[in-house]
């Protein structure tokens, strides 16, 4: 039977618990519960139902959407409980007929997308004093046993029937991409062999072995489930932050038109070199100051609104326009107001807002490094690449600065370490791996570079004087476009990510980089291929030779 | 110990020279043992009982007739001869040599395909196991014990092949299907129709009209499994599942016979004040279980049905001893059934055949529960009344499938939900059916005395009167 892909497109990537359709948020003070309730119906394009609490892209941006309103929106809560409202199942996973039907752009995207999420749910967990456990109330199986993982403990209902599995490879042939491998030898260090059967075990594993394993935490009979669930996430909540008032978030409502995508910050621009887009982003001058109860400020505050637009920006380039193969980051503003903004994020911290904030801008940075787009920092007349901002072109795959007068880039206490990459290393540190002491050097000098310096110093690709500058760039983008997206999208996956593994960096870079692969082969995709024939009538036919 | 085992359980699997099975066995057992006395038939277990016992599959030694103690029935297990030519009869492996073993790639289907069969017989034993309090007559409550028995060996029969083919999992599941019960809050039954109690004798004999007859046809699917000792342990199963239906089928005939008796007998008087069950009671609870055993066949399109049959775990209904089927591999064909559409209304919607495996077998079980409706008709018939029973539409009151997110009326039409609930109380028992139901579940335990409600059967059991002593109270009741 043969196949059309049909993909989600134009779709917001904004969500809000009023519109919420798969997701019920409940937050009864120092405990919020997150219950799956998907609804059959509801997928995103038509032709598959969402079946068993399996999910598509639009159960995942309400998840999403979730995790980030409890850090902002209900910051006293302490703990949060993943569940199921279904009986007996709590979820099984990404639904496999939205995968067969899915082009291979959008699956790399929707996986990498579902990924990023369960990440924000840990660094919720560590960072933001919102500690997840999941509440297995029924099977949990693929995807929905990889949700789990993410949490910071998981109880699985004992009732003799409740398994947790990963049977993707005997079931689909192919892995379960959300993390599942690298989290359960790597985060849950489940032994390698018993991991082994755990991931070729279609049935999973229920009740007391599920525990030996150390695939849940413990087991309680349904007659105990709840109550032993309120009673951990109480425990773990520890009474939540109840001095914390929340910040609403906004809407960003950016407009569309032939230009781009407009936002208050933000912009998205077409540019006249095919397979070419500008993300401009620009620094106010009257930067809002944080009032005692910083919070007060709410979610226009420069950093919070342009930080969000610049992660509702990658998301649509991600997905909505795989035609751009590179992006070129701009900023326009004054360095010093940048380097004002952190010095102030820097002293006040210690507060949960401001600490949310820089959380948030860490993740859309992580965000940037991971999207499969060539990225070239343009420094030039009224640009501000200082501390946070000069992340941007860090993260960038190069960097170009003009040679004139004014033209500046500068260091605040943001690039020491507050905002790491998915490597646990700064963008700094990763960037001078040769030459670690010159971290604290580049750091020490407050002043800002002109751009021999700092070429100088290695903290850009080349500078180029007023009368080289377009001629360069030009032939840079256009060489640039010119070569294979598949090739580029690989070397800059390799090249951004020096240094040490983590357990982040294994799952994009392991994980997910093998799936990817699995993904286009013929034992998977080809006219036999298992996931072609999941739920055909017709047996897979696999081609046994190893590659 | 060896010795005391093999003949203490009657097989033809080389239970005596088989050490593997032997020590599963000997500490499955006792829990065996434990749990027939804890959830076994409550209030009977000293009793003696004129029960049938399978002690070879020689003909008529699958009916050896004797009184016994129901914890010491002889629970035996039994292949059926191998027959035929040994190849397999459908699906991908079509002709291709049937299986002395599991293989590795289908170990898992083939666990939960038996592990969810076994898994129903001893939660009918627990569903059925406070009725012996209220039967209408020694003759049915023989007939209970035997279905319940029955229900035990069939368990034995599903144990055996995980003991035997599926090593420490195959055990440790069996260990399980002693574990689970009945409508447990912790550890309830696999399917939730089978966590349910059977509470009074209607609800009995539509059980074992009904839901015994979908496992009649789970059993004939799996009968012609690829899996040769699943196909065979599975034929022998269907000689004894047989009566079990005929409890059942005569069950209820004799209810509704009773029932016309009475219509006739004082037309202008309620078969209520007379003590009998009126007859839209009795087709409310044929309406409630025709309808919930149609649930028990899985998805209406199913892709485990397709995985199943194209792997040759299960076919069709008499796939390889009939003219049924043309083709065996089922593939390039198609099913045709209407669903409702996007739009509320009802359409033709065409699937490949193997999707419908589950729809199909449903097609000959619903031909199957046809024709005692028919039966049962000629009853009313042979009374002089004119009523009529029928069978509800496969869509009505479906909880599973493609027909469970709309309404249906008993014709198969579209309903609103506001429809729905006006139909519901004439469509359904009500609590007040229930209870009215129970009202008239007196036990009648006197040699040759049925109760008011059933009319006695035609003859008794293996040729015996139907004052026949069938079952021996070792205590006064």
């Amino acid at each position: 039977m043969a196949k059309h892909t049909k993909d989600p497109i134009n779709f917001s990537f904004e969500a809000h618990p009023s519109t919420y359709r798969h997701i019920q948020m409940e937050v009864n003070g120092a405990v919020a519960t997150l219950k799956l309730n998907i609804q059959e119906q509801s997928g995103m394009v038509d032709g598959y139902d969402l079946k068993l609490n399996s999910y598509d892209i639009g159960v995942d941006l309400e998840l999403a959407d979730a995790v980030n309103r409890l850090r902002f929106e209900h910051p006293e809560v302490g703990s949060v409980i993943i569940t199921s409202a279904l009986d007996g199942v709590f979820s099984s996973g990404a639904n496999i007929f939205m995968l067969g039907s899915s082009s291979h752009a959008f699956k790399v995207n929707f996986c990498k997308f579902t990924n990023e999420t369960r990440l924000s749910i840990e660094d919720a967990t560590a960072f933001s004093g919102q500690t997840y456990i999941a509440a297995l109330n029924g099977i949990a199986s693929g995807g929905g046993y990889e949700l789990p993982l993410a949490c910071e403990e998981i109880y699985l209902v004992d009732d003799r029937r409740a398994a947790v599995s990963l049977p993707e490879v005997p079931y689909l042939g192919v892995l379960p991409g959300t993390g599942g491998l690298t989290r359960v030898v790597d985060k849950r260090k489940v032994r390698r062999d018993l991991a082994d059967i755990f991931c070729t075990l279609a049935e999973g594993i229920k009740g007391k072995r599920a525990v030996k394993w150390g695939l849940v935490d413990a087991v309680f009979p349904p007659s105990k489930f709840n109550e032993a669930i309120t009673e951990r996430a109480t425990a773990l909540a520890d009474g939540g932050h109840p001095d914390r008032k929340g910040v609403a978030l906004e809407a960003l409502n950016p407009t569309i038109d032939e230009e781009g995508i407009h936002y208050q910050h933000v912009k998205l621009l077409w540019d006249e070199t095919p397979r070419t887009a500008r993300l401009e982003l620009t620094v106010p001058d009257d930067i809002t100051a944080l009032p005692e109860d910083a919070a007060t400020v709410g979610c226009s505050w420069f950093p919070l609104q342009a930080f969000r637009e610049m992660d509702d920006a990658l998301l649509r380039l991600r997905f909505q326009h795989p035609e751009i193969g590179l992006v070129l980051l701009k900023t326009k503003g004054a360095i010093a107001n940048v380097v004002r903004l952190d010095n102030e994020i820097m002293a006040r911290q210690g507060h949960w807002f401001v600490r949310e904030v820089l959380l948030l801008m860490k993740r859309v940075l992580k965000r940037l490094d991971m999207s499969a787009k060539s990225f070239f920092a343009l420094i030039d007349e009224g640009s501000c690449f200082a501390g946070s901002l000069l992340e941007l072109a860090l993260a960038a795959d190069r960097s170009y600065m003009l040679e004139e007068d004014g033209v500046q880039l500068a260091v605040s206490p943001l690039n020491g370490g507050l905002l790491p990459m998915g490597n646990g290393l700064t963008r700094l540190q990763t960037r001078f791996l040769n030459a670690p002491e010159h971290v604290d050097k580049v750091l020490s000098n407050t002043e800002p570079m002109e751009a021999i310096d700092a070429e100088d110093a290695g903290m850009v690709t080349t500078a180029y004087d007023g009368i080289g500058w377009e001629d360069e760039l030009r032939l840079a983008i256009e060489e640039r476009v010119s070569m294979s997206p598949d090739a580029l999208t690989g070397m800059e996956a390799n090249l951004r990510y020096a240094g040490p593994e983590t357990m982040e960096t294994k799952i994009f870079g392991r994980l997910t980089a093998w799936q990817n692969w699995i993904f286009q082969r013929p034992n998977t995709v080809g006219e036999k291929g298992a996931l072609t024939l999941y739920g055909e009538p017709e047996s897979a036919e696999f081609d046994f030779r190893r590659t | 110990m060896n010795v005391s085992l093999s003949e203490k359980i009657p097989n033809n699997v080389n239970l005596s020279s088989d050490r593997k099975l032997q020590k599963a066995l000997e500490a499955w057992l006792p829990n065996y043992i434990d749990w027939w006395r804890a959830m076994g038939p409550e209030g009977f277990q000293e009793d003696q009982i004129y029960l049938r016992t399978a002690i070879s599959v020689e003909k008529g030694g699958w009916a050896h007739f004797d009184y016994v103690k129901m914890p010491d029935y002889r629970w035996g297990i039994f292949l059926a001869p191998p027959s035929g030519d040994n190849k397999i009869g459908f699906g991908d492996h079509l002709g291709k040599d049937v299986w002395a073993t599991v293989p590795g790639e289908y170990r898992k289907e083939l666990r939960r395909i038996i592990v969810t069969q076994a898994d129903t017989e001893p939660a009918s034993v627990e569903q059925q196991r406070l009725l012996g309090q209220t039967a209408p007559s020694l003759y049915d409550l023989r007939n209970l014990f035997q279905v319940n028995v029955e229900e035990g060996r069939h368990l034995w029969a599903m144990v055996y092949l995980l003991h035997s083919y599926f090593g420490r999992d195959g055990r440790e599941e069996a260990e399980d299907l002693l574990i689970r019960r009945s409508g447990h809050t912790d550890s309830p039954r696999i399917l939730e129709a089978f966590n349910k109690p059977i509470l009074d004798w209607l609800a009995f004999f539509c059980f074992t009209m009904f839901m015994d007859r979908d496992g009649k046809y789970q059993l004939y699917a799996l009968a012609e499994s690829a899996f040769d000792p699943l196909a065979r342990s599975t034929q022998f199963m269907i000689t004894e599942e047989a009566h079990h239906m005929f409890v059942g089928d005569t069950g209820l005939q004799r209810v509704i016979r009773r029932t016309a008796e009475l219509m006739k007998e004082s037309p202008a008087e309620n078969v209520r004040s007379r003590g009998g069950i009126p007859l839209d009671i009795i087709q409310k609870y044929i309406n409630e279980w025709f309808t919930a055993t149609l649930d028990l066949f899985g998805g209406d399109d199913s892709s485990n049905a397709a995985t199943y049959f194209a792997q040759g775990l299960k076919g069709r209904y008499k796939e390889s001893s009939s003219k049924r089927y043309l083709n065996h591999t089922a593939m390039d064909e198609i099913y045709s059934m209407d669903i409702p559409n996007s739009k509320g209304q009802m359409s033709s919607h065409e699937i490949p055949m193997r999707r419908a495996m589950n729809t199909v077998l449903q097609d000959a079980y619903i031909e199957d529960c046809e024709k005692s409706l028919t039966r049962w008709n000629k009853t009313l018939g042979d009374c002089g009344l004119s009523d009529q029973l029928t069978l509800p539409s496969r869509r009505f009151n479906r909880l599973q499938g493609v027909y469970s997110n709309h309404r249906f009326d008993m014709h198969g039409d579209l309903v609103s939900e506001e429809q729905w609930k006006k139909i519901r109380p004439d469509a359904l028992p009500t609590t007040e059916d229930y209870e009215y139901v129970q009202s008239v579940m007196i036990p009648v335990l006197g040699p040759g005395k049925f109760a008011n409600w059933i009319a006695p059967p035609k003859r008794g059991i293996n040729s015996q009167a139907l004052d026949f002593e069938y079952v021996r109270f070792e205590r006064k009741n």
